[in-house]
Order: C-alpha cells, then sequence, then structure tokens
C-alpha cells in the first residue's frame, strides 16, 4: 500500500493556474507522467520516490551510500581488532 | 533499477547479519510498522539471517487491513448505486464486509473500477459528467497529500461528481496504543519510511521519551531493514532509546511540509477504528469543513447494521503483535488469499498472506550472489 518507487526526472512541465507541477519519470525505461508538486526543489535528472502518482521526496544520492560507508567502516574496525 | 538493486545485495546482507550477531548479548522483539516491510521481510527470508534471539514482530501496518468492515460495507452500498462509478486501488476489492466484497459487488452489476492514482479518478469524473465518481481513500500518511490533492482539485475545478470514502488511518497513535497494551512484548519499532518520507520522524520523539523505546525509521529493501534491525539492536543492547534515521536517501526530520500542507488544508484529525484493534483517538483523517461537500458518507448516507468480525479470526492480535498467523487456527485451511477470512490474509502486505504467499521458501530477491 505504502509503495513507492524511485524514478528519474526527464522533463517537468508547470501549470500555473492550478499550482500543479507535473513531470515525466523514467522508471528504469518505462515513462509516466507524475505529480511533482511535493517536490519543488527537484530538477530534471533528479530520482524521486513515487507514491500513487506523486513524488513524496528527492532520493538524496550521498545519503544513499551510507550504509554501504557504514558497513565499510565496521568492516576496517574489525580488521583493526583481527590485529590487535 | 537504481536505488533498489544495490540494496538486495546478498554480500552487504551477510556482513550486518554477522554485524547483528555480533553485537547481540539478549533477547529482543523488534516490531516493524509497515505491511510494505513486512513483505520484504518474509518474502526475502530475512529471519533466517538474525539471531535466534532477535523475534520480529509483524505489526498493523496495512491500511487494506485495519478498513473496519462496516466502512466495507458501507462502500459496497454506495458502489451498488447506478449513478456511481466507484474507484479503489485494487488490494480493497477482495477485503471481507459482512456479507460480501468489493469484488462480488462488481460481479453483480455494480461499477468498481481498480485506479492507479486518485488523480485517475478525476480524469474519470470530468469525462462522465452524468456519474458520480467515488474515490476510496485508504491509506496511511503516505498517500493523504495525493487524495487530498485530488478533493482540492476537484474543489478548484468545482467538479461536483467526485467525492472520497475516508477511510485514512494514522501511525503514530496506533504505535501509542500497541506501547499502551498490557500485553505489550515490542521492545523497538522500525517506523514506515515511506510515512516518514511525508511526516518526518518529530512525532516520534515524544513517545520515544514517554516509552523509552527505540525508534528506527527504516527503508523498505532487504539491506535497509537488516541495517535497521542493526540500529536497533545496538540501542537495545546499549541501553539508548533515541529516535534514527536508517531512512536518511528519503527521510528527513521534518518530512516533506509541501504534502504536510496540503494534507492540513484538506483534512483534520479525528478519531478512527481499526479493525480488530477497535477505535483509536485521534488516528484518523476526515475532511475539513470547506471540503465536506466531498464526503461520500455524507453524499451518499447508507443505513448498514453494524458489521461483526467472523467468529475464527484472529486479526486484532495478529495486527498487534500479540500472536503469529500460523497461531491461528483458520490459517491455510479455511482462510486463504483466494477466500480471506480476514483483512490480513487479502494484501500480500498482510501478515497472514505473507506467511502464506512465502511459507517455508522464501524468494530470491537478492543480488550479487
Ligand atoms: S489466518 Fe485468516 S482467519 Fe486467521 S488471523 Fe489471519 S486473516 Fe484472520
Amino acid at each position: 500500500m505504502c509503495l513507492a518507487v524511485p524514478g528519474m526526472i526527464v522533463s517537468i512541465e508547470e501549470e500555473q493556474g492550478l499550482a500543479l507541477r507535473r513531470g515525466k519519470i523514467d522508471f528504469a525505461g518505462a515513462r509516466r507522467e507524475v505529480c511533482l508538486s511535493f517536490t519543488p526543489e527537484a530538477s530534471v535528472g533528479d530520482y524521486v520516490l513515487v507514491h500513487v502518482g506523486f513524488a513524496i521526496g528527492v532520493v538524496d544520492e550521498a545519503e544513499a551510500q551510507r550504509i554501504f560507508r557504514s558497513l565499510e567502516e565496521m568492516q576496517i574496525a574489525e580488521e583493526l581488532k583481527g590485529l590487535e | 533499477m537504481k536505488f533498489v538493486d544495490e540494496y538486495r545485495d546478498a554480500r552487504a546482507a551477510d556482513r550486518l547479519s554477522h554485524a547483528i550477531r555480533r553485537i547481540t548479548r539478549h533477547p529482543w522483539s523488534i516490531m516493524e510498522v509497515c505491511g510494505g516491510q513486512t513483505h520484504t521481510i518474509v518474502k526475502s527470508g530475512l529471519e533466517d539471517r538474525l539471531p535466534p534471539e532477535i523475534t520480529l514482530i509483524h505489526g498493523p501496518g496495512c491500511p487494506v487491513c485495519v478498513t473496519p468492515m462496516e466502512l466495507i460495507d458501507k462502500a459496497i452500498a454506495v458502489a451498488m448505486r447506478p449513478e456511481v462509478i466507484f474507484c479503489s486501488f485494487g488490494d480493497m476489492l477482495r477485503v471481507p464486509g459482512s456479507s460480501r466484497n468489493l469484488l462480488s459487488a462488481k460481479a453483480l452489476g455494480a461499477d468498481v473500477r481498480i485506479l492507479y492514482s486518485p488523480l485517475d479518478a478525476l480524469k474519470l469524473a470530468r469525462r462522465n459528467p452524468e456519474r458520480q465518481v467515488v474515490f476510496f481513500a485508504v491509506g496511511f500518511e503516505t498517500t493523504a497529500p495525493a487524495n487530498a490533492t485530488a478533493v482540492w482539485q476537484a474543489e478548484r475545478e468545482g467538479l461536483e461528481n467526485f467525492s472520497l470514502l475516508v477511510a485514512h488511518v494514522l501511525v503514530p497513535p496506533a504505535m501509542a496504543a500497541i506501547l499502551d497494551s498490557p500485553d505489550r512484548r515490542v521492545n523497538a519499532f522500525l517506523a514506515a519510511g515511506h510515512v516518514c518520507a511525508i511526516m518526518g520522524y518529530r512525532e516520534y520523539e515524544p513517545l520515544v521519551e514517554r516509552y523509552r523505546v527505540p525508534i528506527v525509521v527504516t527503508g523498505f529493501e532487504p539491506l535497509d531493514l537488516l541495517d535497521g534491525v542493526f540500529m536497533a539492536v545496538a540501542q537495545l543492547e546499549e541501553g539508548r532509546a533515541e529516535v534514527e534515521n536508517q531512512y536518511s536517501r528519503v527521510v528527513r526530520r521534518d518530512g516533506n511540509l509541501p504534502a504536510q500542507e496540503r494534507i492540513a488544508e484538506v483534512f483534520e484529525v479525528g478519531p478512527r477504528e481499526w479493525r480488530g484493534i477497535g477505535a483509536i483517538p485521534s488516528s484518523g483523517l476526515k475532511l475539513r469543513g470547506r471540503y465536506r461537500g466531498f464526503d461520500a458518507e455524507e453524499r451518499f448516507p447508507t443505513a448498514e447494521p453494524p458489521a461483526e468480525q467472523p467468529g475464527d479470526c484472529i486479526a486484532g492480535l495478529v495486527l498487534q503483535g500479540i500472536r503469529r498467523p500460523r497461531d491461528c487456527p483458520a490459517f491455510g485451511n479455511r482462510c486463504t488469499p483466494e477466500n480471506p477470512l480476514g483483512a490480513p490474509m487479502v494484501s500480500s502486505e498482510g501478515a497472514c498472506a505473507a506467511y502464506y504467499l512465502y511459507r517455508g521458501r522464501s524468494e530470491n530477491t537478492w543480488t550479487g550472489i
């Protein structure tokens, strides 16, 4: 139900009268029109998380690596312990 | 797919499982709140990667599962009206009402349609001015901005043949209700990442303080969940209770402010009945005054007798993590996804259906093996 899928913004369209922001999003090849009204900061090339036709957040590329960074740190810490 | 496949890496999962084993000293029960997370856990066999001291409890986090039977009956009564086009997300169609579900109402002639987005319901309303289009607005905070926007836009366009049957539920009050329960077994929570993408995680700070329970905002891929468990166990073993954010690639502390503004413009908080759990104060959303004309319950008043739960179903206990699906005598025999007795057997995010579908054979969702 709360499924949300990351996709890349390919184009953006603003509709002033209704204060709507729409965009075409590429999901690994499949394209879909999505409402971007809740991600005013997002621009073409950004990845957004899409839920029932709405982008609910921008994916932060640097933070996306956090889990792998902490895994590496854990690994290094363990290796150092092994050397002691 | 970028931002998906890398979080299914089997080798990284091994390292995380190893790290969890290394720090675990005591038995702990950790509840994942969201049904989407339950689905990932059961499908990818994550429980087999955890030390025996760690028990994952599957929480009430499936809006489909907690929609009360009375509201399903109401949905069916509205859908049966000849002028109505009744629209819903697909999951809702097989949820049992007191005597039938929406799918069988469709077989009886009701115009019931499955849509991907509430905006598609608006399109239907514009194209069919002589019909009444009703959208079944089910969901957590994740879905509320989308449903709010449909009403907001209908109001601005003066679209008079569109309305919402609102069944929105809010997550933090349900977590508080679980923590208040005398049967409480939960030592820590993995909070639902997509709910927090909208709402942020300030709301959890008072819960952590009041109940001294660690809450880790967690994503939906297998590595996210293992990482969330690692962070929760680290807090428990160190005697800490804090809100931590595992899903920092999407979730910020304040959440998505424009989305929150849209929710607050259209909806207000009210009491809500949770199927299997009962009434929880301030745990639901209803349309605010200016938008009340779009409330399908007011537009199509129905008198439905109060519904009752089928006797065998222990969904309420399952949804609170007190019992497991396998403890239910009906599980897998009288109750299956084809013929569900209770809502957690309907949606693949419900704990009962997840166990039924992947029972004893987790699917290979891993990459890099
Ligand atoms: S297995 Fe079926 S009857 Fe038993 S608790 Fe789950 S939904 Fe209810």
